[in-house]
């Protein structure tokens, strides 16, 4: 392969993002190169395989989905954009989601891809509510998400004004700020909006060989409207010259430039990049949530263990809910439960195995620096103590041993795992507190697009790769 | 290139960029937007796939001109004979 040393546009990292970005570039004719230190792309949303087994990483479900005919969602643009049909990336739905509280999660809301159930379930379960639970969804749909210049508001403080039950509050919270919240506690009501109508108002689906068929469609249209990619070849410096990004140096050593630069990596992971006594200011910070996952892989269909229903639970023990960084390794009284299997594949098709995911809230820090021995140790201990609490809000297990007897193989990712294969500081899945809608930073030719642009789950990521390049690029050519 | 073939090679542009769109019953004398769900997204694909396919130049203050076939047919046609005089 003949590797040139000028691009008309450098993309780092070939995460969602980063690939959309390319995608749109190629087709018009730029010259593109993504450069991704990993040997796979995906990024955040990725697989890897131990002893033959593929894992997805990042993916439980693709938010934002919507049947065929329904126009000007996040997923009808990004199909649009990239020029990608409903078949090829062949969504599978989801059969229903559900929000625990309480010890055994007594208090619970049913949804699924249909928002009259979540509708109907607020209506019987919270009566007081379901007018004000309706006065905030005519506000989110209302609101428009995707402009680039909204100011900042707490969305704590405008749900409120239409949600007087604290419970309710906390159950609707909870899995918007699990599914994209990179702020403890509270989220911009710019963001809540777009996890509300990505779950609730839309859905979840899921390819059946998951994120890698998203990911394999993705290469495929890059390659085929010529954009260029190194593997194993990550970005080590940006050189600051004249308030411009002048070059790139690379892992290898080589240097090339680019007459614009995107960086999907992060805002404080791209401006540590900076070179030449620049800094890229304001100095972005990097968030502080974190998570860590247990995957268990069954000999049997999780069905066949009484858990057939639920295709994800959001659960937490008491009737409030703490979305922030644990003082604890790990905070299990909260988290989500993701059974893949039960997606509607349709009659003819089941995944080959059980897949029972569990993630919760978890401390980079206390994961970072354990001497090797004590991290498996804790892994150990932790994964044992998820399993234990998650079951809690899941049916009834035939027999207590019956998940032990069923568990084939068994993996986890801690927040250590996460900055060592993406990069992202202090494991921050959902990027820095702080986003930056107009991904511009103080060097005239370099943006940011991904979680620190701030559209969120898998489909903001794309649409935000394709934001920034029609935008800063394309628009302007 | 007559009028009508060049309304075509819009509706074969919008066909390509918003496959999910029924073009069928498309009217030349109705803004586009106001008939099929197009956003800014769209237009700004229309403009760069004439330039893709056709080197067509449409400067951004001239997007008002692609708001219906019929003005499309009348602001293209003459740029799309002036391309074919040169080539």
């Amino acid at each position: 392969m003949t590797s040139r040393s000028h691009y008309d546009v450098a993309i780092i990292g070939a995460g969602m993002s980063g690939l959309a970005a390319g995608i749109r570039l190629a087709h018009f004719g730029k010259r593109v190169c993504i450069f991704e230190r990993h040997n796979t792309v995906g990024g955040l949303n990725s697989f890897y395989s131990i002893g033959g087994r593929k894992f997805d990483v990042g993916l439980h479900a693709m938010t934002n989905f919507v049947r065929p005919g329904v126009k000007g969602t996040p997923l009808t643009k990004l199909l649009r954009q990239l020029r990608i049909t409903r078949e090829e990336f062949a969504l599978c739905e989801q059969k229903q989601t559900r929000i625990a509280f309480g010890p055994h999660g007594e208090t619970s809301l049913r949804f699924t891809n249909d928002f009259a159930v979540l509708e109907g379930e607020v209506a019987e379960k919270f009566p007081a509510q379901i007018d004000g639970f309706r006065r905030l969804t005519a506000a989110v749909r209302a609101y428009d998400d995707v402009s680039l210049d909204a100011q900042p508001v707490s969305a704590r403080t405008l749900v409120r004004q239409h949600i007087t039950d604290p419970l309710l509050e906390h159950m609707l919270f909870c899995p918007l700020m699990y599914y994209g919240s990179s702020s403890e506690h509270d989220m911009e009501f710019g963001q809540f909006v777009i996890m509300f109508k990505a779950l609730f108002l839309e859905g979840f689906a899921r390819p059946f060989d998951g994120v890698r068929v998203i990911l394999r469609v993705l290469l495929d249209k890059y390659r085929t409207a010529g954009g260029e990619r190194r593997m194993k070849c990550g970005v080590k410096h940006i050189v600051a010259r004249d308030g411009r990004a002048a070059a790139l140096l690379l892992d290898n050593g080589d240097e090339i430039t680019a007459d614009h630069v995107i960086s999907s990596i992060g805002a404080p992971e791209t401006a540590r990049l900076v070179q030449s006594g620049h800094r890229l200011q304001p100095a972005p910070v990097p968030g502080r949530l974190s998570f860590v996952e247990t995957i268990t892989i069954l000999d049997r269909q999780p069905a066949d263990l009484g858990w057939g229903s639920d295709t994800i639970v959001f659960f937490n023990d008491s009737a409030k809910f703490d979305y922030a960084c644990p003082e604890a390794q790990v905070d299990p009284r909260s988290g989500v439960i993701c059974i893949p299997n039960n997606f509607d594949y349709g009659p003819d098709q089941q995944l080959a195995e059980g897949i029972f995911r569990c993630t919760c809230l978890a401390n980079y820090d206390r994961w970072a620096h354990l001497p090797e021995e004590i991290y498996r140790a804790d892994k150990l201990r932790w994964y044992a103590t998820l399993q234990k609490s998650a079951q809690r809000f899941l049916p009834k297990l035939p027999a207590p041993e019956a998940l032990t007897r069923a568990t084939v193989s068994t993996d986890m990712f801690t927040p250590r795992t996460i900055t060592k294969f993406t990069g992202h500081l202090g494991g921050a899945i959902y990027g820095a507190a702080e986003k930056n809608r107009q991904g511009r930073t103080d060097l005239a030719n370099l943006y940011l697009c991904g979680t620190d642009q701030g559209f969120l789950g898998i489909v903001g990521a794309m649409l935000s790769g394709i934001s920034m390049a029609n935008y800063h690029i394309l628009a302007k050519a | 290139m007559t009028k009508d073939e060049c309304k075509k090679v819009v509706l074969d542009i919008i066909a390509d960029i918003a496959p999910d769109e029924d073009l069928t019953n498309v009217k030349s004398d109705v803004r586009l937007r106001d008939q099929l769900q197009l956003d800014s997204m769209d237009f700004l694909d229309i403009v760069m796939e004439l330039r893709k396919r056709h080197s067509i130049e449409v400067p951004e203050a001239d997007y008002i001109q692609l708001a219906s076939l019929d003005s499309c047919a009348e602001y293209l046609t003459p740029k799309f004979n002036a391309l074919s005089a040169k080539s």
